[in-house]
């Protein structure tokens, strides 16, 4: 592979236990979904900006197969490699919120944290996804500030007893208004 | 370094703004550049004017073989509104909801009369950036 000037963001090796970007710790290996090859793009430099690992697929079915299910090789490591799954919520053929559906039916997936990205802001789709069991529901297009929150939220999850799982989560902090991100948080 | 023409790029881009023709959106992708992907914003706003050929053409068979299909139209538009604000097209945004208001009010005139109107912002936005892209990349070299 050519190297241009230093790619110095991509990941070179493998999922290796100890792979470190900073000292303290481990890259964060996040699945994007998005049928929009201009929004995967930017999310994919987003999140490697941000010191993630990504994953980039155009549809549900396909982060399906990534994830080991839907008849995809059985690679049994893989779907727990992935610390977050970020998705768009609409898509052709699966929607990002029958994805999410999927992941939290699937026994081995559904620890996962499962992000829903939306331009639009309804109400209803939001509530249906929290309901449902996604960690959050985001606003596009994203911003870094959104991919910063996420990513010290997902470890700080990872680190935490795996307690509460299930509960609604809305935004306290920051001004709420419809079109915020709502994450629970605790004030910095 | 032509201090001179960096003056012009700055101005450029400046007035782009002002005249609202980009948004906020269009500052976050400028903030993911770095010296291994220098040129990231051009290539994303060629991505989108790539991508969005293939919709557009849907959008005007759409109003051309069935006008009336307000969901159809309205579910392109969405799509493509979606895509716009991705590079922070402000201006075709804009074009996009009122496209999407006359779905809505089911009026097909509307819709018909908003597309040429998008359709010419895109143009508009695209000769502005290819120049501001060019300028850009002068007053580096």
């Amino acid at each position: 592979m050519a190297r241009k000037g230093g790619e110095s963001i991509r990941q070179r090796s493998p999922q290796k236990v100890g792979d470190f970007d900073q000292p303290s710790s481990p890259k964060l290996h996040v699945l994007a979904v998005d049928d929009s090859h201009v929004d995967r793009k930017v999310i994919e430099r987003l999140l490697r900006i941000s010191s993630c690992r990504v994953t980039a697929v155009e549809s549900g079915s396909r982060a399906l197969q990534y994830l080991g299910l839907n008849g995809g090789e059985k690679k049994s490591s893989v779907g727990f490699d992935v610390n977050l799954i970020l998705t768009d919520y609409s898509m052709p053929g699966m929607t990002g919120y029958e994805l999410l559906k999927k992941i939290k039916e699937s026994s081995h997936l559904r620890e996962i944290p499962v992000v829903i990205m939306s331009s639009e802001n309804i109400l209803a789709r939001i509530d249906r996804c929290l309901e449902e069991g996604a960690e959050e529901f985001l606003m596009k297009p994203l911003k870094l500030s959104d991919v910063n929150r996420l990513k010290d939220y997902i470890t700080r999850e990872q680190g935490a007893e795996k307690g509460g799982r299930g509960k609604r989560k809305r935004n306290l902090q920051d001004d709420y208004t419809p079109s915020s991100p709502l994450l629970s948080l605790p004030p910095p | 370094m032509d201090r001179n023409l960096q003056r012009q790029v700055a101005n450029m881009r400046k007035s782009l703004f002002d005249q609202g023709y980009l948004d906020e959106q269009f500052i976050q992708l400028e903030d993911l550049r770095d010296d291994a992907n220098p040129n990231f914003v051009e290539e994303i706003v060629t991505l989108f004017y790539t991508d969005s050929a293939k919709l557009i053409r849907n959008i005007e068979n759409a109003l051309e073989n069935n006008p009336s299909d307000f969901e159809r139209l309205d579910d392109y538009m969405q799509q493509f509104k979606g895509r716009s604000s991705s590079i922070g097209a402000k201006k075709v945004k804009t074009e996009c909801s009122q496209f999407r208001e006359y779905c809505k009010a089911g009026n097909a005139e509307g819709c018909i009369r908003t597309f040429q109107q998008l359709k010419q912002e895109l143009a508009t936005l695209r000769r502005k950036l290819e120049t501001y892209f060019e300028m850009a990349r002068q007053a580096n070299t």
